[in-house]
């Protein structure tokens, strides 16, 4: 057994759990069956913990802690379920609702029964954020967008190297937006379609399947999903 | 179709990287107004920075703009203290003038109105910026020397019980290395150099030097550590982002005694082995940037700064970075990401600073005033600084007084003088026939003390016991005529407004914060207000990355606690 790197022993909820150095506290939650909510978390992308949901309780620590990437420490006490954290999930759950369409995001809706949270309270000012049908292949609803970052995480460094999406304006106004906020086509999209593949709540959706959804029949969709023509053909 | 002139401007920044983004900005905004998309382009290959990312860049800071504006940008403070003096009226008038409404530009783009969160001119409310000048004492009736963009110089009022960092101040030509040398000024820095990185590092620690933008951190250890991080480069970061409701007290050094703060920032450098040290100021703050950058050209024309600063073949290079509206940038990571020419968005950390900072490398960062201190400590040894105040609190601090009082400005005292003495002698008091309701210690993101604790002495422990806080030293003053339900929902913008939007509690728990303040301010709580707001607090306070999140709602926590009838005297109405 190699000595050089000692598992690091903390309580989870009381558990005792050993984690090798440099893993999560999400990591080794999970690794004694212990289940820690998350929303802006996914395996393949860079976690940027801007979320939240996933803080816990450690401690001697004045703030909670994002269990997605704050690491182990030996002796670290966590409280998954504290107060504390719960009542943040709860607000964080509440503000979303307030704020974005989470019509198609189950897995968030399933945390809001979780945390009894209520999608009224915090009702005020929505962030519309436009919807976008600029494209054979996908459409953007940024009406359910919840800012989780995965889609320009993969157009960038994360997977494709392709930096057609941004953030803009700031703060509640913050959106995802193109240079300029042209359309897709005049971008450096590739239509590649990662985004699509972590959009967590139907704001990035394939284009055939939104018309699908409406209904349209099988002859419009065919119209109006077909690629672009190539550029002319030389004289 | 490229223009000749957009080709000789971005000419100059061939071969520089994305670090070179907001430099290039400025120098397009200067140019042109506004960044064109052709313009964005240009920028984006000469840089090597994604299309996408300039465009986000140009939307996170708001003095850049991705259309044209007016000849012209008039900015209007709104912060608390220019709102009690009638800003508001201002802006009212300006708008019926131009016949725009704040955010737009007139038909002949002479002018485009705009609200600024603050303008750190809070010794001269109400406020406003025509283009990056400063004008202040305005009035709604007066406004034709705002319009011409014809400003009165504008003096901030100093005093104190002794002065340290603000010796030279109002004293020494902040034009004229000349006169700096011949006012003692280097021989904190050719001590210095008489001594090895390690013993200037302990004479700062020694010296109880605490980090003076607000979280008082140990300076010498911040230094020590930097020093003793991975690899070999390190970066020296002097903060001058001050950018929060009441605070001034960096302003006035920058404009009044620049060359100190290069010589402490040179000090820095050497003690931890930087070759290059920054000097962020806020986009807002044109003088200060100016008396800056001109005592920088000054230092580098004598060979103070370049290949032979610090001795023969010991390189030291300071560039000058300003900020372009953005509260959200003092946060010093947030500084960091913004010098290396991205949104100003606060990292997460672990890792610190020191050890993964500028670029990746070990930084210290450290605010105006305490870089301010290091050529003194330096001079005059640990014994001389540390001597001064109390045990806990060693040494001078500045205190910005604004609002009513009958003598705004920046007064330096030593720890230990009893509040009053700040509040009552120097800044002379309330104004003639009110008495003093509240002082909002250690800024927007502070607490309030009342009249009846002026006798508190100024220190960490006393104030934490009382209920206020140290913070940068930022005092605001509101008398018995003031709405503090007003005051509580204009920070509330302020938070709002200045949210960078990364982390989902502060992103849109600010927003509901403001709104839910506002409904108090106008009398019309909802049922559960108290509770919403409680949780609110809470959550941003708990689960935010960054302070600004962390300390959004500690003014209205404040308040809760020590008048619970304040905001929900309606209470009874509301659940009947």
């Amino acid at each position: 057994m190699d000595n050089s790197h000692p598992m690091i022993e903390l309580t989870i909820d009381g558990q005792t759990v050993q984690a090798a150095p440099g893993s999560t506290i999400l990591q080794a939650a999970h690794s004694i069956g212990i289940d820690i909510p998350v929303i802006c978390y996914h395996e393949a992308t860079t976690p940027n913990a801007v979320c939240r949901i996933c803080t816990v309780e450690v401690t001697g620590q004045r703030t909670l802690l994002p269990a997605c990437v704050a690491q182990v420490a030996p002796g670290m006490q966590v409280q998954t379920q504290s107060e504390r954290a719960r009542r943040s999930r709860k607000v964080i759950l509440e503000l979303l609702a307030s704020t974005v369409d989470l019509a198609e995001a189950p897995e968030i809706q399933a945390q809001m029964a979780d945390y009894q949270a209520d999608p009224q309270r915090y009702d005020g000012t929505r962030r519309e954020a436009g919807y976008f049908d600029d494209n054979p292949f996908y459409i953007r609803d940024y009406d359910k967008c919840i800012l989780c970052w995965r889609c320009m995480q993969v157009c960038a460094d994360d997977a494709q190297y392709v930096n057609a999406l941004t953030l803009g304006g700031r703060g509640f106004d913050s959106h995802i937006a193109t240079f300029y906020d042209q359309p897709m086509p005049d971008t450096s999209c590739v239509f590649c379609g990662q985004c699509l593949g972590v959009c967590p709540t139907g704001a990035l959706k394939p284009k055939r399947q939104a018309l699908m959804e409406q209904g349209q029949p099988e002859d419009v969709i065919w119209l109006a999903t077909r690629p672009p023509r190539r550029k002319e053909r030389k004289p | 179709m490229i223009s000749a002139d957009l080709t000789s401007l971005l000419a100059l920044y061939q071969g520089r990287g994305r670090e070179a983004l907001l430099p290039v900005l400025w120098d397009i905004h200067h140019h042109y107004g506004y960044v064109s998309a052709e313009a964005a382009q240009v920028i984006g290959h000469t840089l090597h920075v994604p299309l996408a990312d300039i465009y986000g860049v140009i939307e996170f800071y708001a003095m850049f703009y991705d259309r044209p504006t007016g000849k012209r940008i008039i900015r209007v403070c709104q912060d608390p203290l220019c709102a009690l003096v009638g800003s508001a009226d201002i802006c009212q008038a300006l708008s019926e003038r131009l016949h725009i409404e704040p955010g737009e530009t007139t038909a002949d783009g002479a002018y485009t109105l705009e609200l600024a969160p603050c303008l750190g001119q809070c010794d001269h409310a109400p406020a406003a910026l025509v283009n990056t000048t400063a004008h202040g004492h305005l009035h709604s009736d007066r406004l034709d020397d705002l319009l011409q963009n014809t400003p009165t110089p504008l003096k901030t009022r100093l005093g104190g019980m002794l002065r340290i960092a603000l010796a030279n101040v109002g004293q020494v030509d902040p034009a004229s290395l000349q006169d700096y040398r011949d006012n003692a000024g280097f021989a904190g820095l050719y001590k210095a150099l008489s001594m090895s990185p390690a013993e200037i590092i302990k004479t700062i620690s020694d010296s109880g030097l605490l980090g003076r933008g607000g979280a008082a951190f140990p300076a010498g250890r911040k230094w020590e550590f930097t020093a003793k991080g991975p690899g070999q480069t390190r970066y020296f970061i002097v903060n001058g982002d001050e950018s929060e409701p009441g605070a001034f007290k960096d302003r006035v050094l920058m404009e009044g005694d620049p060359f100190r703060i290069l010589e402490g920032l040179m000090i820095g450098c050497y003690a931890i082995g930087a070759t290059q040290g920054y000097i962020y100021i806020r986009g807002e703050y044109q003088l200060p940037y100016e008396r800056i950058q001109h005592a920088v050209d000054q230092l580098y024309a004598a060979g103070m700064l370049g290949a032979n600063a610090l001795g023969p073949a010991k390189a030291l290079d300071i560039e000058v970075r300003r900020g372009a509206g953005a509260y959200i940038c003092g946060e010093e990571t947030a500084l960091m990401e913004s010098i290396e020419g991205k949104r100003g968005m606060p990292r997460l950390r672990p890792p610190f600073p020191t050890t993964y900072g500028l670029f990746g490398q070990p930084t210290v960062i450290n605010n105006i005033e305490t870089v301010a201190k290091i050529a003194p400590i330096m001079l005059h040894g640990a014994a001389f600084y540390r001597g001064l105040g109390t045990s806990d609190a060693a040494g001078s601090k500045l205190f910005a007084v604004s609002g009513c009082v009958r003598r705004p400005g920046v007064y330096e005292v030593v720890f230990g003088v009893p509040l009053r003495h700040i509040i009552e002698e120097l800044a002379g008091g309330a104004l003639p026939g009110r008495t003093i309701q509240a002082v909002l210690t250690g800024g927007a993101a502070g607490r309030f003390m009342t009249a009846d604790q002026l006798d508190t002495p100024v220190n960490f422990d006393s104030f934490r016991q009382a209920g206020g806080s140290v913070g940068a030293g930022t005092l605001m003053v509101f008398d018995d005529a003031v709405d503090l339900r007003q005051v509580l929902a204009q920070i509330a913008h302020f938070f709002a407004h200045e949210s960078c939007g990364k982390c989902y509690p502060c992103q849109m728990g600010t927003q509901r914060q403001l709104e839910i303040l506002q409904r108090l301010a106008h009398r019309q709580p909802a049922a559960g207000d108290r509770e919403r707001l409680i949780d609110l607090a809470a959550t941003m306070t708990d689960s935010s990355i960054c302070g600004l999140g962390q300390t959004a709602a500690m003014a209205t926590l404040s308040a809760m606690e020590r008048w619970p009838e304040l905001l929900f005297d309606g209470d009874r109405r509301e659940n009947g």
